[in-house]
Order: structure tokens, then sequence, then C-alpha cells
């Protein structure tokens, strides 16, 4: 276990305009640890998870991360050459939307072997390989490998979307609603499979979602987000078992059980 | 005799928003500290608060005032302040903790549930599993039962599977909210054969027992909580 965080989030706070996106958010987060961000439609988490993962800039506040050489930057002060660097060695990011992650005209095994080779990674055998274990690690059969993900079923693509993202072995994972638009049983799947990757490979993750069964299940650490702010944060058993917020306690009470 | 638990000046009260935010006042002053070997069992009425307690020493609940102090890696730590972070290495070295029911996790053994504390504790996964299956078949739990996850266990069944996740470490601090309240007297005495075995190993317990028989088996003393009870102060 390391004693320094791999992130540190200041008063990050992004407006379109005179709209709130998210507002004055600060938190760390450890190596191994999985956050949770939940709130309503509309309260800011993909606004946050987007200026995170530098798909977005904030309009004020900072970000550092901690290198793999034990360096901090500052995310928002990189050049965009380094923040593609970045997001293509050192993280992940899971996508709602398969389509948004997987390239689906080509195969399944190069949407996989393609982030491979964009670490560096030359040699076909190994690639093949390697993308043969991981597409097993998400029960995808190798059968199954030459096939675009056009053909595969929504829960698959989630899959191989996940498998393309961890491959090169991030340290750090974004994901928006990993579980959304699957059937609920897919769903329970798919959460399975996360959650012992997780765990195995020690990821760090910041993990969106709406579903708080989702939380519990995930993450240690949980924030709840509304109209841009987070309204309370803590241990993700601590916020569900005894919520504070009025938000959180209307939040907790409008699902049955989690 | 060291004391790995002292409790002094807890208070809690929870705040309903949803209800015009009216408080209720659940404990006040909640002072007791656990010695290490010996097995306390918090007493008193339905809603007297004995949950509540055990929460709070478990991180689960915030706690409005007063500490918490639990010897932990050879440091003091207040857990009603700690951060999550530390509330959860207290969790992993210091503090084991039995629910009511076991949450199950889909698709992962029995056998797993119960290693899965140890592996996190960085044990081998072979080595957390031998001593999975032995804690299963002291309490009785089939052994074709072990390979299948409990979602579809009897209550019994899966509340065995929860003891042994929550005996098979060496925390040096136990805590146990009815852990027999769903089992048959032959597992019930199984269990009491575990908290004395944690005892003799030096474990501070606290537990809720509502099983008059097994509390007078393994309760050193009773801590009334009805002595905490916080009263209306108003809001
Ligand atoms: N590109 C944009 N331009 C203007 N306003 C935006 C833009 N993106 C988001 N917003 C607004 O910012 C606020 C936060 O949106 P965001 O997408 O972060 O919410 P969310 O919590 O992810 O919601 P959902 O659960 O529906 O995905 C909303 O009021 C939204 O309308
Ligand atoms: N998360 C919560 N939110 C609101 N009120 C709560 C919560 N947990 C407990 N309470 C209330 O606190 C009081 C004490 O409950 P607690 O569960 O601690 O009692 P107990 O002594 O364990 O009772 P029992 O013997 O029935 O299990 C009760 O009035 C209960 O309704
Ligand atoms: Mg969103
Ligand atoms: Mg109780």
């Amino acid at each position: 276990m390391t004693d320094e965080p791999l992130l540190r989030v200041s008063a990050l706070s992004k407006f379109y305009g005179s709209r709130v996106g998210c507002e004055n958010v600060s938190f760390d987060l450890w190596p191994g640890e999985v956050l949770a961000v939940v709130g309503e439609s509309g309260s800011g988490k993909t606004t946050l998870l987007n200026c995170l993962s530098t798909r977005l800039l904030p309009s004020s506040g900072t970000a550092s991360y901690r290198m793999r050489d034990g360096q901090w930057r500052e995310l928002y002060r990189m050049s965009e050459a380094e923040r593609r660097f970045l997001m293509r060695t050192d993280w992940g990011f899971v996508h709602q939307n398969p389509a948004d992650g997987l390239r689906m005209t080509v195969s399944a095994g190069a949407n996989v072997g393609e982030r491979l080779m964009a670490v560096g990674d030359r040699h076909y055998g190994r690639i093949r390989a390697t993308a043969v274990d991981w597409l097993s690690r998400v029960e995808i059969d190798e059968d199954r490998i030459d096939d675009e993900p056009r053909a595969f079923s929504g829960g698959m693509r989630q899959r191989l979307q996940i498998a393309r993202n961890l491959v090169t072995g991030p340290r750090l994972v974004f994901m928006d609603e990993p579980t959304g638009g699957l059937d609920v049983s897919v769903q329970a799947r798919l959460l399975d499979l996360l959650r012992g990757l997780v765990t195995d490979l020690g990821l760090a993750a910041i993990v969106v979602t709406h579903d708080l069964a989702v939380a519990r299940l995930l993450s240690q650490r949980m924030m709840v987000m509304k109209d841009g702010r987070v309204v309370e944060s803590g241990l993700t058993d601590r916020v569900l078992d005894d919520p504070r917020a009025p938000y959180t306690q209307l939040l907790v009470s409008s699902i049955l059980q989690v | 005799m060291p004391t790995p638990l002292v409790v002094s000046d807890v208070a809690k009260s929870f705040t309903m928003h949803l209800r015009d935010g009216v408080t209720l006042p659940v404990v006040a002053g909640v002072s007791f500290s656990i010695r290490a070997g010996e097995c306390a069992v918090l007493g008193g009425p339905s809603g007297a608060g004995k949950s509540s307690i055990l929460k709070m020493l478990y991180g689960n609940y915030a706690v409005d005032e007063g500490q918490i102090i639990v010897q932990h890696e050879g440091g003091l730590i207040d857990l009603g302040s700690a951060s999550p972070r530390t509330v959860l290495a207290v969790r992993r070295s210091t503090i084991g903790y039995v629910s009511q029911f076991l949450r199950t996790v889909p698709r992962v053994s029995a056998l797993d549930v119960v290693a899965g504390p140890l592996v996190e504790r960085g044990e081998n996964r072979e080595g957390a599993r031998e001593k999975a299956r032995s804690l299963l078949a002291q309490l009785n739990l089939p052994e074709k039962l072990w390979a299948l996850p409990p979602a579809t266990f009897s209550g019994g069944e899966q509340q065995r599977v929860n003891i042994a996740r929550g005996f098979i470490t060496e925390h040096p601090i136990l805590q146990l909210d009815e852990p027999t309240a769903s089992l048959d007297a032959k597992n019930r005495d199984v269990v009491v054969d575990l908290i004395a075995a944690k005892k003799a190993a030096g474990v501070a317990l606290l537990g809720i027992f509502h099983d008059q028989d097994v509390r007078e088996a393994v309760a050193d003393r009773v801590i009334d909580v009805t002595a905490f009870a916080a009263g209306r102060i108003a809001a």
C-alpha cells in the first residue's frame, strides 16, 4: 500500500456559460480505491468525470496526478500530447454506450490488440495471445475473436470495451454508467466481472452511476452530487446506511433495498 | 490486560429530513471499554440502540459526539473522526464484524466468501480456502454447498457462512450482531465454542445476543444500553 494518493482534486468547477456543470469538487483518490459518484440526472456526474479524465477542461480548480515515476503533474497544465499519452497508457475510460469506446468495424481481437500497439507492442503473436487471454477474462469465447462488435449483444460489447480498456494495465479507470443500458440480468453479470477485475488488478476507479446497488457492490467510497455540488461523501456503507444530507436520505429511501 | 477498544461519551441521533427534520435521539454518554480476552454483551430492549452502537464501533454509522479509540497497528485511532481510508484499514486488520445477515455477492462461492477477508489481507488463496473449509466443516455446512454462491442458501446456512467469514481472521477485536439468531441448537453450540476459542486467543469481543442461553454461555459482563438512553432532548 502506498501512502500517497494517485489523484488530488481541488475546488474543481465547470460552468457551461451561466449553467453549472459541477462546482467546487475536491477529493483525493488512493491506489486501489474505487470511488462511486452518484446523483440524479443533470447533477454533474458526467461533467466531473470528463473534467477528471481531461476530455473536458474545467473552468477553475486543479487536479494533480502521480505518474508512474512518482512525479506529480497538474493535469490541466499538461500539453495535449502528454494528456493523450496518459489516456492511452495509464488510464482507461469505459463509456456507457460501448459504441463510443469501441471501433465497431474492426474485429474484437483488433479492438483489444490496438491498445497494446498504441503502447508500443509490435509482436503479432504476443498481441494476439494477450487479446485471447483478455477476451476469456471478460467471458467472450475465443472463436468470436475475429467478429466485429457490431455482431455482439449489448452485454458482450460492454465486456469487450472493458477488455480493451484494461489490457494495457492502467492504474486508473473512469467509468460512466458502465451497466447503464443493459438488462438487469446482464447487468448483474457485468457487475460481478467488474468487481472481480477491479479487486484482482488493484485498480483505482471512479465510477459514475445512478444505481446505488452498483455503488454498494463496486466502491469503498462514495460521493453524492446534486445541482453540481457534492452534498455528502464518505465510506460507501456509511453513506448508504446512515445518510445524513436531506438529498441522500431521499435517494436512499426511494429505492427498495441496497 | 490490554484494552484495545475504549468508547467515551459517544452520542448518536438520527435527523429525518424526509419527516420535517425531526430528530430521533438514540444514545448519549456511551462509555465503556473492552479488554483483550473478554466478551462483553450489549443488553437492553428492542430499539434501545444496541445495533446502532455496534455499527458506530465499526464505522458503519456516523458518530455525533465522543470518541471511539481503537488500538490499530501500534497506534491509537478515533474511529468516530477517522477518514474512510483509515476506517477501511481498521476493518482489514483490527476490527472484525459478524452481521445479522449475510450480504450475498453474486457468483462468489461460499468457500471464497469465507476465505475473502484473509485474501484481502494478503494471505495466499489456497491457504485461506483451507481455513475456510475447516470452519465450514466445524459449522456443519454440507460440503456440497461449499462451491455454490450462498444467494440461494437457507437463512441458517447463509448465517453459518457469515459466521465463518467473521471468525476466519485473527482480528484483535470482534463484533457480533446476533450471530446465532437463525441457527439451530447444535450450531449455536458451535458458535459458543468459537467464541470461547477467540477469548482464549486474547480477542476482545463485543456482541448482541438475544438468545438467553448463548448469552449466559459467552458473556463475561453485560453492558446495559438503557443507561445510555438519550431521552427526548429537543432537536
Ligand atoms: N455541453 C453542455 N452544454 C451546456 N450544458 C451542459 C453541457 N453538458 C452538460 N450540461 C449541463 O450540465 C449539467 C450537468 O450535466 P451532466 O451531464 O454532468 O449530468 P449527469 O449527472 O451526468 O446526468 P445524467 O445522469 O443524466 O447523465 C446539466 O444541467 C446539463 O444540462
Ligand atoms: N439508519 C437509521 N436511520 C434512522 N433511524 C435508525 C437507523 N438505525 C436505527 N435507527 C433507530 O434507532 C433506534 C435504535 O435502533 P437499534 O437498531 O440500534 O436498536 P436495537 O437495540 O439494536 O434493537 P433490536 O433489539 O430490535 O435490534 C430505533 O428507534 C431505530 O429505529
Ligand atoms: Mg451523465
Ligand atoms: Mg439490533
